[in-house]
């Protein structure tokens, strides 16, 4: 497992039209209303045509667990999602400030910060990819990304190859 | 209450006083929202006869159920309020995350009246109303006040619907913009001017529950997936301006300003062309699942830099329309109406009036300020909505509207003014569409594709679109009650082919938000209802049976060339086909509306206020429709 990765939704920012129903998903089913300030994947808009959804990277070297001055955050050694502990959590938002995407949320009402957790309660995996209508959200580890992106480059260039000869 | 929150934000810019009223559900299932519920709100909250551009009118927003839930292409809202341009009613639709951060913030509608002192900015943040010195925002384009309100109050969250240096001035085909999408149509831009409202800034923070989530999560999901398929495939891969071939291929390509229906350089502004060199990314509105908006860039020549999203009606207007045959400058001038806040469906048709002017020589170079806006003329053209946009020279005369300014040039330039009502036609030549003809004829907010729908029976052949056949009456009201309904929920146009059974479909995923029962049938009666209600609207402020009528220039010029060589209107053939439809409609044959129609449509207030004794003529067709 290790070896491989744990999985995470990622974005593809060439198919993501902004549209937001992953927010309106996430808050959903996670909160039983629609309510896009609870979600735990935002959608960065900047006009007129930069658009990304952003979430939890479950990061190896996580900040946010480390930053937790309560050790109320720890890292999931099975899929290695950010566990919240709500009983040491007070919601002083020191992981929000260390988290580099700005992928926590702090729940107003239960004074507890909230990360994607992949949908763990949820059959057949994260609502969000799910709903995407444009499959711009995948689930992938991080080696299948980078398969990915070799792919992507080597197809690049020969292709550049091949128009110029 | 589930979905809706059951209230409206009444504000008086005049006194800065806010009063909120409570509606029930009763009164939501008869309008539902958007342009239903929007033009309700204009009914009750304008005195008959009122100026539009005077305190008096009521500028309304209204979201339905379906904003900011996963019902795909649901997150957008109405806007409407008595037009500047038409006299009539004047609904517009924008797609929008506003739409959802009014719902959130706790509002089915608003009602704005009075007039401000001085310029101000509304901030709704939930049920707390501020006001803002607008001073810093005057003379930014739209987009620009969006960003600098945004900033000021610094949260990425706050939605803000603006207007540019046009509904400043009240130019009287202003539109409003949110997020680069625009209420465009019939110059509500204006009546935001006219209030001295440079811009409504609203943050929403409440939660949306809705009766059955399971439900509608479910079905929802299904729609989703629909909403991928073929249905919507030309809005996915090409974007509207998949049209333009479409319709130069069938000859009604509106060309130099309705004069042909054929253009000659069709290919090199078409939506292929369009995908191949210009387009750098497909957009979506808040909830949409289709992204039609492509966006193009011009990366090179004298229009380098231009961006904007571009769709078929503002590309025909300003492009083929002016005879201007290249995409730069096209892409140019829809980002200044953009910008500046002007419709570019209607500036395009001005504009293109304007040049048939130059070239008769009604107007000439001296009345252009030395321009010389013969057709195919970028440059002036790029001018000419710079002048209407800040009312310069002729922009002045321009930015009245085409009927309003052919009135006051005269020499026979109302032949080729291309408006009804006062509005100014979208892209479709209707002398070889002759079913569409009638539906646009009619429209209640002036000749629109999107309210009369009827160019889907010419345009598919579901009739032959060369000859008018009595009989065709039900169909056109068919398709008008359908795009009503639509406008209500409010549903983009783009998924109405989605649907297994359009009506029993979206009747069950209403009740799933909303807790309020609804039935196929019942939600059919709305369609109908709100464009009896919009009908009732222009009766009230003075309708009579010449508004309901087209261009001279469609009656007179047959068309010179192409597939639909020699079409032309003829005025006999028009008059009875509108007769039927009044008819059909359970009007009187002068369109007047009786009591008992409107009574049966839960309208009896208005019953009292404007219908007719006179008993509609017995019409065995009107039943099917």
């Amino acid at each position: 497992m290790a070896e491989k990765g744990y999985e995470f939704v990622v974005c593809d920012p060439d198919k993501c039209i902004g549209c937001r129903i992953c927010e309106y998903t996430c808050s959903m089913t996670k909160t039983g209303t629609f309510d896009p300030s609870l979600s735990r994947i935002r959608v960065v808009r900047i006009e007129p045509v930069t658009m990304l959804a952003v979430t939890c990277r479950l990061c190896a070297d996580a900040p946010c667990v480390l930053a937790c001055p309560r050790d109320a955050l720890s890292r999931s050694e099975e899929n290695g999602i950010i566990l919240v502990d709500g009983d040491k959590c007070d919601g002083c938002g020191w992981c929000i400030e260390a988290c580099d995407f700005g992928a926590i949320v702090l729940n107003p009402a239960t004074k507890v910060v909230e990360i994607c957790d992949l949908c763990q309660d949820e059959e057949g995996g994260p609502r969000c990819v799910e709903y995407c209508p444009t499959e711009a959200l995948s689930v992938t580890t991080p080696e299948v990304l980078r398969q990915q992106i070799r792919r992507e480059v080597v197809q690049r260039l020969f292709e550049e190859l091949v128009e110029e000869s | 209450m589930y979905g809706y929150t059951g209230k409206i934000l009444h504000i008086d810019v005049t006194t800065r006083k806010t009063w909120v009223q409570e509606v029930g559900p009763e009164f939501l299932k008869k309008y539902i929202g958007g342009v239903g519920l929007a033009t309700r709100l204009v009914y009750d909250n304008t005195p008959k006869g009122c100026d539009p551009l005077g305190p008096d009118n009521a500028l309304c927003f209204a979201c339905s159920a379906f904003a900011g839930t996963t019902m795909p292409v649901g997150t957008k809202h109405g806007v409407a309020s008595k037009s500047p341009l038409t006299g009539f009613i004047g609904d517009s639709l924008s797609g929008s995350h506003f739409a959802e951060m009014l719902r959130r913030a706790g509002w089915d509608g608003i009602v704005i009246k009075g007039q401000s002192p001085d310029w101000v900015v509304i901030f709704i943040d939930d049920d707390e109303v501020q006001f803002f010195d607008a001073s810093p925002y005057m003379g930014m384009t739209t987009m620009e006040t969006q960003r600098a309100i945004r900033e000021k109050l610094g949260d990425e969250n706050v939605r803000v619907s603006a207007i540019g240096p046009a509904g400043e001035r009240l130019v009287r085909i202003a539109s409003i913009d949110n997020d680069g999408r625009q209420v465009g149509r019939t110059g509500n831009g204006a009546v935001m001017g006219s209030k001295r409202i440079k811009a409504i800034a609203i943050r929403g923070s409440h939660p949306i529950t809705v009766a059955d989530p399971e439900g509608l999560m479910r079905e929802t999901l299904k729609l989703i997936k629909a909403s991928r398929g073929p249905g919507t495939a030309k809005y996915r891969t090409l974007g509207t301006p998949a049209n333009v071939l479409n319709m130069n291929k069938m000859g009604v390509l509106p060309t130099r300003n309705f004069r042909e229906t054929v253009f000659e350089h069709a290919d090199l502004v078409s939506g292929e062309y369009m995908r191949e060199h210009y387009v750098i990314k497909d957009v979506g509105c808040a909830g949409c699942t289709i992204g039609c908006e492509k966006w193009v860039a011009v990366k090179e020549g004298k229009y380098k830099g231009a961006i904007i999203g571009l769709d078929y009606e503002p590309l025909f207007a300003l492009g083929p329309n002016c005879g201007i045959g290249e995409l730069p400058p096209i892409i140019k001038l829809v980002q200044l109406c953009d910008e500046l806040g002007i419709d570019a469906m209607s500036a395009g048709v001005i504009v293109s009036w304007a040049m048939e002017c130059y070239e008769r020589g009604i107007l000439t170079k001296e009345d252009f300020d030395g321009l010389e806006p013969h057709f195919g003329n970028d440059e002036a053209a790029v001018e000419l909505i710079r002048k209407i946009a800040y009312r310069e020279g002729i922009g002045d005369l321009l930015a009245e509207g085409t009927k309003r300014a052919a009135a006051k040039v005269g020499k026979g330039s109302d032949h080729f003014a291309m408006q009804v009502k006062g509005l100014e036609m979208p892209g479709y030549d209707v002398r070889s569409l002759k079913t569409f003809a009638i539906g646009l004829a009619v429209c209640a907010r002036g000749p629109c594709h999107n309210r009369a729908l009827s160019y889907e029976l010419d345009i598919k052949g579901v009739v032959d679109r060369f000859v008018w056949e009595p009989g065709r009456a039900p169909l056109i009201i068919q398709k008008e009650d359908f795009a009503a309904i639509l406008d209500c929920l409010v549903l983009c146009k783009f998924i109405r082919n989605c649907f297994e059974n359009f009506y029993e479909d979206v009747a069950r995923i209403y009740t799933m938000a909303t807790g309020i029962p609804m039935t196929a049938e019942e939600l059919r009666m709305v369609g109908t209802r709100v464009v009896n209600l919009k009908k009732a609207f222009n009766i009230r402020e003075g309708w009579t049976k010449a508004d309901d009528w087209l261009p001279a220039r469609l009656f007179e010029d047959p068309i010179p060339e192409g597939p639909s060589k020699g079409a032309v209107l003829n005025p006999d053939e028009v008059r009875q086909g509108i007769e039927e439809y009044y008819l059909a409609r359970g009007w009187t044959k002068d369109g007047l509306i009786p009591k008992s129609t409107l009574i049966e449509l839960g309208l009896e207030d208005i019953a009292e206020e404007i219908g007719v004794e006179a008993e509609p003529v017995a019409n065995p067709s009107s039943k099917e429709a």
